[in-house]
């Protein structure tokens, strides 16, 4: 008997290390052998812990598991009370369109094997046939921009690194996934490690850079030991290395942990604390692509955007392209979080609406009451009203209406949500967080935290203080996280105005 | 109390662990508390002098992360996510009763050193919030009455 259960984050904080040891108990004590494969998340988090027990008609699902539901899996499977039928067929499921996470959820995420009999390592063995300049063109056909938020075309930063002239150069994988709403980069490095690896060695071999660094977030312990397990695993088979795959191209690379500090996953500050100093952001000019890491031309690229990069190459540059509206091509994995009925990963090409997201694919909020607002793209990313709900989901379209996509993480509200309580929670976090190396942040979200209480004391007049702080943040600071805290500020404020007079009327 | 001598030689043979490595000091500062669960600050010098910086640059590295402590923390330290997530399904509330619970604000440890209550931004358990992070062990959906459960024999 053969039975899959996440080893992800969200499935063992809902109990699944608990459900594997009943398992085990259960089966030694019923005498029955147990083949438990901890595998990623299939991203239904509503459905976690979630069990699959292969059949000969495929892999079939029950979830949320209990502790009382462990017995009834070495009954008649047909009749356990938390039977959702076979895994494939499950319609959240089925919608998806899985480049990026085709594994994830899949495969046994430390097996080579699975990862070989799954595609893994088609990409890399493609682009070790290809040389730097057509590596790099694929990648720029492929129409892939950053997944971390700033949407940057990466064939352009990687031609960039390609081209520069170094002694050494260097591929950074930011895997300081600090925004709240965001887990696709935990989910994929705990559920499909090798892929990173794979897009990273590609990565590589375009840019001629033979060290890799995955700086993953202390808060993510699931995902630093998978990482850590996988670089191992990869090193002893040679995908790792002095000799890539034996074609005698050299890469290698090294899990590093950041150490709390949201700001680190800003491009530059990464760098700074992958050098062991603070994690200060560094003025740009020059551009990490041509003084990175050390000093050296360093490709900093997103979880995403490096684990997109293996099944461009596997399925060609215009089969990726194909998916996706405007200049967002591709897919994006989802990330639908908060107050919401059905919550986690849901990886689709770019252009659904707002509100196909949140009121068709999440269902609602859990809490039964209206939504209110939907925060996208993290801390720094506006608050959206329901009035903009037919935005379709792309960096431009984003854009157009004061907002961002981010990292793709969305944030659901119920209409309990105080969007000036909201709003100074922007600018307290962006107090607690900032660096420090420049006054419209370092100072600017002080004064923003004191000046919203003024709002909510009732002294209207410091509404206008209020935007000519953000003007100021927004113009002035060094790196989006002053930049664009003013985002879910200004929105808050201009889209839901009434939660900014409340205290007045009340003092009238 | 913690034996300089035995401290520092601890320390040392940390610093020969990573002989040699691009960038070390975040990894060095790491080792160093998983060892003493704090950075002990007799330490900085000694650090200081292998990585041939000041021991201002250590101290400034060091105090710039949230995660290095300079003080031991309580024998339980209990993370609770205050992010906008875990805001929209009642972290603001569960924090609040954390703090009546335990008597302590953020930052603070009981007076009998049994636990540290401390905040976290995010992880990554945005669809199963309000998330936690009791001594090292991930926690999902956390309310009132599961929060009491997690600190029961902690206190």
């Amino acid at each position: 008997m053969k039975i899959y259960l996440p080893l992800d984050s969200a499935a063992v904080a809902l109990g699944a290390d608990e459900i594997a040891d009943a398992i085990q108990k259960h089966a030694h004590a019923k005498g029955q052998s147990v083949t438990l494969v901890r595998n990623g998340s299939r991203g239904m988090v509503w459905l976690e812990p979630m069990v699959e027990v292969e059949s000969p008609a495929g892999r079939m699902a029950f979830g949320p598991m209990t502790l009382a539901d462990v017995p009834a899996l070495f009954g008649d499977l047909s009749a356990h009370p938390k039977a959702l039928g076979l895994t494939e067929e499950l319609p959240w499921l089925k919608a998806q369109t899985r480049l990026t996470f085709a594994r994830v959820g899949v495969i046994d995420p430390l097996s080579l094997d699975d990862y070989k009999a799954q595609g893994g390592l088609t990409g890399l063995t493609r682009a070790l046939g290809m040389d730097k300049a057509a590596i790099v063109a694929e990648v720029t056909a492929s129409g892939l921009r950053g997944r971390g938020g700033a949407g940057f075309p990466t064939g352009i930063k990687w031609k960039t690194v390609s081209e520069a002239v170094a002694d050494r150069k260097y591929i950074v994988c930011n895997a300081d996934e600090g925004d709240s709403a965001t887990f696709a980069d935990r989910m994929l490095m705990e559920g499909d490690p090798f892929t990173l690896i794979e897009g990273m060695a590609i990565a590589g071999l375009a840019c001629g850079a033979t060290k890799g660094f995955v700086y993953i977030r202390s808060e993510y312990p699931v995902a630093i030991r998978v990482m850590e397990e996988a670089v191992v695993i990869a090193r002893a088979a040679g995908l790792l290395g002095a000799s890539v795959l034996g074609t005698g191209t050299a890469f290698d690379m090294e899990v590093r942990v950041g150490a709390g500090a949201y700001v680190c996953g800003e491009e530059t500050s990464l760098l700074n604390s992958l050098e062991g100093k603070r994690g200060v952001v560094r003025a740009k000019p020059p551009l990490p692509a041509l003084q990175g890491f050390m000093g050296k031309p360093t490709v900093v690229n997103n979880v995403i955007s490096l684990a997109s990069i293996p099944v461009i190459f596997e399925k060609g540059a215009a089969f990726y392209k194909g998916f996706g509206l405007g200049r967002s091509r591709g897919t994006i994995p989802l990330q639908i979080a908060g107050n919401v009925k059905h919550g986690g990963l849901y990886e689709i090409a770019f252009g659904l609406t707002l509100g196909d997201i949140v009121d068709k694919i999440a269902g609602g909020t859990a809490s039964g009451r209206p939504v209110k607002a939907v925060q996208v793209g993290g801390p720094l990313g506006a608050y959206f009203p329901r009035s903009l709900f037919d935005t379709p989901f792309g960096y431009e379209e984003f854009a157009g209406k004061d907002g961002l996509i981010g990292h793709a993480g969305l944030t659901v509200f119920d209409d309990s949500a105080d969007m000036l309580a909201q709003a100074r929670f922007a600018m307290e976090f962006c107090a607690i967080e900032s660096c420090g190396k420049c006054t419209p942040c370092r100072i600017g979200a002080v004064r923003g935290v004191e000046t919203v209480d003024r709002i909510a004391k009732g002294d209207a007049s410091a509404i206008p203080l209020l935007t000519d702080l953000c003007a100021t943040m927004k113009a002035g600071s060094l790196c989006a996280l002053g930049g664009f805290t003013p985002y879910p500020v200004l929105s808050a404020l201009s889209h839901f105005p009434d939660d900014f007079t409340r205290m007045k009327d009340a003092a009238e | 109390m913690l034996d300089s001598n035995s401290t520092i030689a601890k320390v040392e043979n940390i610093l020969v662990h990573h002989h040699g490595m691009e960038g070390a000091l975040l990894p060095i500062l790491h080792a160093i508390q998983a060892e003493f669960g704090h950075v002990p600050q007799v330490v900085l010098p000694v650090v200081a002098k292998a990585m041939n910086i000041s021991r201002a640059e250590v101290h400034g590295v060091m105090s710039f992360y949230h995660d290095f402590r300079e003080e031991p923390a309580g024998r339980h330290v209990v993370k609770l996510c205050r992010a906008e997530a875990c805001q929209a399904v009642g972290a603001d509330r569960v924090a609040d009763h954390a703090k009546k619970v335990l008597g302590l604000d953020w930052h603070e440890t009981a007076k009998n050193g049994s636990v540290t209550l401390e905040p976290i931004f995010c992880l990554g358990l945005c669809a199963c919030g309000p998330a936690a992070l009791v001594d090292g062990k991930l926690i999902g959906r956390v309310d009132e009455a599961k929060f009491d459960t997690l600190v029961e024999g902690l206190k």
